[in-house]
């Protein structure tokens, strides 16, 4: 039940765990591995302190990017069963304190990035908060059900940051790395999103599976999954990891699109579990955790 | 403190001042934990910075 803000005409102090709560403290873990990953790969050495100021940098972006998508989307949050419990939609945070920490957050990761590592990473940082608040939440997620695919550029950015961090330039891995969470992002969401439908058609946000249907979206997983294990598979061929990330890229990969090949070509009548979709989405994670840290195995220890 | 909270609409709670102490004792506490990171990490970054362009 919504607690309420105001008592009388004094207004309660957030409670700093509801602040933590709108940095999205779960998608910011995965976050800060990916670009960890992206810094611990790159070919030179960093000093613990500036490598651990710059990842907090990014993590404290990636945190200020929640709670400016949570300030903005407390309305349709509320509708939805899944997020209804989030201090803004409960009523246990108020919109102006969300906005103010979202913002102050945000400047606050640049500052640090700028004075840790260099303009470059800066630079990718800050394009990342502006496209995951301004292209993303804004203007692509209510109006098309495209949002996830281009959104997803704006997760991918982590690790070619931690790349840049490192070393203050761009290079075809990190690219790959990109392309590889970019690729990956329909295929994770769009198993979510099967199985949360409802929520979204209640909210009115136009996912795939609630404007172009069930079977589309199963068919558009499986295609966005083969490219996405083509792009994970890819650095090894091209030279740019060693046979240890390969066969793990290689096995993990034909698991994801087995899982894929199941969820894209089955049909599901009322009352279905979804087990082949919650499996997906639960293996997107592992696959992504596992494949990262290949990738710092294979620079670190190569075969 | 009552009499007031007699007149409040229905959907408000009474003033709990122990709670809004709570919350501020506690957010006070955490923004202090919070400074002193920051002024450590900041003081790290500079001496690694000035081993670096040293």
């Amino acid at each position: 039940m919504a607690q309420s803000l105001t008592h009388g005409e004094t207004a309660l102090p957030a409670d700093w765990r509801d602040l933590f709560a709108l940095t999205k403290p779960r998608v910011m873990s995965l976050v800060v591995f990916t670009a960890l990953c992206g810094l611990l790969a790159a070919p030179v050495s960093v000093s613990p302190v500036l490598g651990f100021a710059s990842i907090l940098a990014i993590a404290l972006g990636a945190g200020a990017s929640g709670a400016l998508n949570q300030w903005y989307e407390a309305g349709l949050d509320a509708k939805m069963k899944r997020t209804a419990g989030r201090p803004l939609p409960a009523g246990r945070l108020d919109p102006q304190t969300a906005l103010q920490f979202g913002i102050g957050l945000a400047a606050f990761s640049l500052f640090l990035m700028l004075f840790a590592s260099n303009w470059q990473a800066t630079l990718l940082l800050a394009a990342s908060i502006l496209f995951y608040v301004f292209v993303y939440t804004m203007w692509l997620k209510p109006r098309t059900p495209q949002n996830i695919v281009i959104g997803g550029a704006a997760g991918a950015f982590p690790p070619l940051i931690g790349w840049v961090a490192a070393t203050g330039s761009v290079a075809p891995l990190p690219v790959m790395l990109f392309l590889l969470i970019f690729l990956w992002t329909p295929p994770h969401f769009w198993a979510l999103a099967l199985f949360v439908r409802s929520d979204y058609a209640a909210a009115g946000i136009p996912m795939m599976p609630v404007v172009a249907g069930e079977q589309s979206t199963r068919r558009q997983i499986l295609f966005y999954a083969i490219i996405m294990a083509a792009a994970a598979i890819a650095p090894w061929p091209l030279g740019y990891t060693g046979a240890l990330y390969g066969w793990v890229a290689v096995i993990l990969s034909l698991i994801f699109v087995a899982l894929s090949v199941q969820v894209g070509t089955r049909r599901t009548g009322d009352g279905d579990l979804m087990q082949p979709e919650k499996r997906l989405f639960a293996f997107s994670i592992a696959y992504l955790f596992i494949l990262f840290g290949a990738v710092v195995a294979d620079r670190w220890w190569p075969l | 403190m009552t009499d007031e909270n007699s007149n409040l609409p229905p959907d408000r709670e009474p003033f709990d001042e122990a709670e809004y102490r709570r919350r501020q004792r506690s957010r006070a506490n955490m923004m202090a934990w919070m400074l002193g990171a920051l002024a450590i990490l900041f003081f790290f970054i500079t001496i690694a910075k000035m081993e670096i362009f040293a």
